[in-house]
């Protein structure tokens, strides 16, 4: 790339501006990158690796509708079904109220459902035996720096116990863990269904949602055409779905975090190709006569052109890149702040990747122009001064 | 001795909107390999535009121009530009180095379009700073240096890639006499020692005396030819 120095001089030629512009493009591309780090984390949330070999059952109308216990059994006989475990929202707290922690109140074979979350066969039979035992995640285990044994006081934001208060009390018992952290019970609590029903006089036997294990993952649709049978025409009519799509439906619920990411980044990219794209005509313009001389000397009109567009592809790679690096830096800082809702190690391969191609791909579009203007330059005129 | 550059019945037309202005009409003319040749008139007599057309900058409305044996008349904007790159110098009044270039990496320009390798691109850039006696400023942006020894910055990229034709456009105009005198000593012994054949075009007859002879435009037609020649 023997022409690479003279890109580079000509991209530095303004100091200020060029370094003015980078600023811009790296901030645009730090929003892009945590953005992206957030939709992905949200895709990819309950994506595990038997997510397609689970069935989860919620109520038709609203994920928040309980369901009757009684039906756990009639999924059972469903034909093809292997185990059928059960949840409910708790929504916990710890010390402060905004400091949520997923925390669901479980049946007893629930983690049986879940084969990807390993609890140390010990710890498995101490919470079995132990009814105000919760198992906790391993992240959540290291963020907090709790250890088994220690009691947990945790916060609900609907369900009162006996004596009417909503702070409840914990032991841990477990530490429940994931290859690579990857399944999001490394980010939960659990606890008993059982104790939490018979706790709370809010619940009275109900079920928040039912998750079903199946023997073949190609019977999945019709098994779960025969789970929705049951309660149909009833007045608690189910809905169900593989966990992935079971999983993505419940983020929309609560926004379109896609739609919304995509329309900020929309503005942003459209504000920084506006910017950019004005920066290189400037830049172009006011080389009219260095350009010329190019030409005078025999660079071809094809050359200078590659060489604008070139230019303008370097500045959006060198602000896009370090914006990236930046990111991947927050990246490490990600989880912690975002109370384990988004996970770290996804700010990574596809952010870059995709990083990489907008930056490439608004660079061209920026440089489009400008390096057209510079390519038609007619030498006799520029030189001219005309 | 040989023609270097035959021009013949070269009209040059310049449309401005719907107005037609004729800068050029029906120019003949030789000149010889190893010529100096100086090329004076009025401004706005088309000395520029003819110099243009030798230089394959532009291409006649009208006529034929070979250089070397080449019709550049009939080649296209691509073909032109290696032609260019392969067989001319050009040295301009403002002398045109681009300013974030180093000395040395302006004279280098040229020889990017060659596949010289990036340790001979220098070696040879090296030896035309020397030429122009400007060796110890190779590190120099042409901001740091003064006219004359920009221009002669410029005349040691023009010569880099060592073309059989340098073409100047008043190239001592902004300069003062004694930067004006160095420029052209080294023109003249780059005509006579290195047997470059230069078209020069200038205002001032001091300069002109430099050139083995001295054509006059006048409102686009070559007037009068003088057998003018530097003393010796
Ligand atoms: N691209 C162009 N479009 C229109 N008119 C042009 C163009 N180039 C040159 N002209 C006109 O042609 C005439 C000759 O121009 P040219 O630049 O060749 O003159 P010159 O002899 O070099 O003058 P000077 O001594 O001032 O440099 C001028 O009237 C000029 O305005
Ligand atoms: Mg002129």
């Amino acid at each position: 790339m023997k022409y690479l120095h003279l890109i580079w001089a000509a991209l530095f030629r303004r100091k200020t501006r060029t370094i003015l512009t980078l600023l811009s493009i790296i901030m645009a591309f730090l929003l892009f990158g945590l953005l992206d780090a957030v939709r992905v984390s949200f895709a990819e949330a309950g994506q595990s690796a038997n997510g397609a070999e689970r069935l989860q059952t919620g109520a038709k109308l609203s994920f928040i509708q309980p369901l009757p216990k009684s039906l756990q059994q009639r999924i059972a006989q469903v034909p093809g079904v292997k185990d059928v475990a059960h949840a409910n929202w708790f929504g916990g707290a710890y010390q402060d109220p905004h400091n949520q922690i997923f925390t669901f109140a479980v049946s007893d074979n629930y983690l049986d459902v879940y084969p990807e979350v390993e609890v140390d066969p010990a710890e498995r039979k101490a919470f079995d035996a132990t009814a105000d035992g919760v198992l906790v995640g391993d992240i959540l285990m290291k963020k907090y720096n709790w250890k088994i044994g220690d009691r947990l006081p945790l916060q609900s934001q609907i369900f009162p116990n006996k004596e009417g208060s909503k702070n409840w009390n914990f032991q841990i018992v477990g530490t429940m863990k994931s290859k690579d952290n990857k399944a999001f019970q490394s980010q939960m609590i659990v606890l008993h269904w059982k104790t939490f029903d018979e706790t709370t006089p809010y619940n009275r036997g109900s079920v928040g949602w039912y998750v079903t294990r199946v023997d073949d993952v190609n019977e999945s649709d019709r098994i779960a055409k025969a789970i929705d049978a049951i309660s149909a025409n009833s007045d608690h009519e189910t809905k169900t779905q593989t966990e992935q799509a079971a999983t993505r439906n419940w983020i929309k619920q609560m926004a379109d975090i896609g739609l919304i990411v995509t329309s900020i980044m929309g503005a942003v990219f459209f504000t920084l190709v506006l910017l950019t794209g004005n920066t290189m005509m400037q830049a172009v313009r006011e080389r009219t006569n260095e350009l010329a001389v190019l030409k005078t000397i025999g660079f071809s009109s094809r050359k200078v052109l590659g060489m604008v567009l070139a230019e303008s592809v370097l500045l959006l790679l060198l602000g896009g890149l370090v914006g990236l690096a930046l990111v991947s830096l927050i990246g490490a800082a990600l989880p912690a702040m975002s109370g384990g809702m988004i996970n770290g190690a996804h700010v990574g391969a596809k952010s870059w990747g995709l990083g990489v191609a907008l930056a490439v791909v608004i660079g061209v579009v920026v440089g489009a122009v400008p390096a057209i203007r510079a390519m038609r330059l007619n030498i006799v005129d520029a030189l001219a001064g005309r | 001795m040989a023609n270097l550059v035959e021009i013949r019945n070269v009209s040059k037309v310049y449309e401005r909107g719907k107005q037609k202005v004729e800068v050029l009409h029906h120019i003949e003319l030789d000149i010889a390999k190893g010529d100096f040749l100086a090329l004076m008139g009025p401004s706005g007599s088309g000395k520029t535009t003819l110099l243009n057309l030798i230089g394959g900058l532009d291409s006649p409305t009208d006529g034929s121009i070979s250089v070397g044996g080449e019709r550049i008349d009939r080649l296209g904007e691509g073909a032109l530009a290696k032609w260019r790159s392969e067989h001319v110098g050009f040295i301009f009044q403002f002398y045109n180095l681009l300013p974030m270039l180093s000395a040395q990496k302006n004279v280098e320009l040229p020889l990017l379009l060659t596949n010289l390798s990036a340790a001979q691109r220098r070696k040879n850039a090296s030896i035309a700073l020397q030429l122009v006696g400007l060796a110890e400023r190779a590190a120099h942006k042409p901001t740091e240096l003064s006219g004359g020894q920009q221009q002669r910055v410029a005349i040691a990229r023009a010569i880099v890639s060592d073309p059989d034709l340098l073409v100047c456009d008043e190239p001592t105009g902004d300069l003062d006499r004694q930067s004006a005198e160095d420029v052209l000593g080294l023109l003249q012994t780059l005509n006579r020692e290195h047997g470059k054949t230069i078209i020069m075009v200038t205002h001032d007859p001091k300069a002109a005396e430099y050139a083995s002879h001295t054509l006059h435009l006048d409102k686009g037609t070559l007037v009068e030819q003088q057998g003018l020649r530097a003393e010796g």
